[in-house]
């Protein structure tokens, strides 16, 4: 039985990965890996806000956003752990803070629901361009992943730009909050669109960052004039968070996540 | 009249009646309610709250205080006076012979 073809359907699941005779290569596993991470990271910070949201329904969309989110790490995951005989949980549960690969985007502390708005806003703006691009990748299995991804994200991006709007233009109040957050959001945009190491030498297969920059300009600030707000002038952070340079939230985050396959390992239910 | 999910103003939402067509060709069901800020976030946490699991082909949110409803109380003269009129069913006329096609 050819076990390759069946993962390139449209319907591409971890399980599905797992089960083949794959095997990313090495460059192709590193890369699929800070994609993971990205994924991983702010899904768990998504994850926190169930019982916190301002009502359940909006428990439900963040967690529904969060869970799509889970997906696309587990089956990045899934993929780069086949490169060393590694499974999604041994990936997300048994590497230290500086082995995570993440921008420091996704780790920010949820802060308020409108920083949380506006950290989903370019998560989602970034992510929808980036799986894009990345469905006509060479590789067919980060192919399937992507196109399998591009109409969850597109929804992401819907959700957020829905409340951007609702808070930019509600009550001063809310105004205020939702310029904060994005103020607060903006340090961390410069870093996905920068240059990245584990993308040279796969031309075709990975997606250059630099070259989703201009998507993402083109509609992001256009979304937070229209709510009435401004587009942060802030400074760029340093970022790092490919090379394993978290902000001082990640840790904590991070324990949270892995301390239960931690004290218990190769738990299930 | 009342309305349904009339709670008093204590919600900071208001409630939303939610009607899901589960495929082309079948009407919209009521599948539940909830809460949302406006019409446009109504129809997406009907989105996100049923139709997770492929349920749907298209959505119909109705805010729930625009609903006119019966009254509970007036069950007997609304719903309770077709009793003991069998006539007004097809099945209790009886066939003629005569007639072809029927």
């Amino acid at each position: 039985m050819n076990h390759s073809n069946h993962v390139v359907s449209s319907a591409i699941t971890p399980e599905s990965i797992a089960d083949s005779s794959l095997v990313a290569p090495e460059a192709v596993a590193q890369y699929a890996l800070g994609l993971g991470d990205d994924a991983l990271v702010l899904a768990h910070r998504l994850g926190e806000w169930i019982t916190n949201a301002p009502e359940l329904e909006e428990d439900v969309a963040l967690g529904n956003i969060g869970l799509d989110l889970l997906g696309h790490a587990r089956s990045l995951l899934t993929y780069a752990g086949t490169a060393w005989d590694k499974s999604e949980d041994d990936l997300a549960y048994f590497r230290d803070e500086p082995e995570f690969r993440s921008h420091q985007l996704f780790e920010q502390a949820n802060g308020d629901f409108a920083a949380t708005i506006a950290r989903q806003l370019i998560a989602s703006v970034y992510f929808a361009a980036l799986y894009r691009a990345l469905s006509e990748s060479a590789d067919a299995t980060l192919a399937a992943i992507a196109a399998k991804a591009v109409k969850e994200v597109d929804y992401h991006v819907d959700h957020s730009a829905q409340w951007l709007q609702r808070l930019g233009l509600g009550t001063e109040f809310s105004r205020e909050r939702m310029q904060a957050g994005l103020d607060s959001m903006w340090p961390f945009v410069d870093e996905l669109f920068r240059e990245d190491r584990f993308v040279a030498g796969l031309d075709g297969i990975a997606v250059d960052p630099q070259t989703l920059r201009p998507v993402f300009d083109a509609a992001v600030p256009r979304l937070i004039v229209e709510a009435g707000l401004e587009v942060p002038t802030v400074a760029a952070a340093r970022g790092g968070g490919r090379s394993g340079i978290h902000a001082e939230a990640f840790g904590p985050m991070l324990a949270e996540l892995q301390v239960l396959a931690r004290a218990h390992p190769g738990a299930s239910w | 009249m009342t309305s349904p999910g009339d709670s008093g103003g204590r919600e900071t939402w208001p409630l939303w009646e939610v009607f899901i067509r589960s495929s082309r060709g079948l009407s919209h069901v009521h599948a539940g309610s909830l809460h949302a800020s406006d019409e446009t976030m109504a129809v997406r946490n009907a989105r996100d709250l049923y139709t997770r699991r492929a349920e749907g082909v298209s959505i119909w949110v109705v805010r729930a205080s625009d609903i006119t409803s019966s009254d509970p109380d007036a069950k007997g003269e609304f719903f309770e006076s077709p009793q003991g009129k069998e006539y007004r069913h097809a099945t209790y006329y009886t066939e003629s012979e005569q007639v072809p096609h029927l």
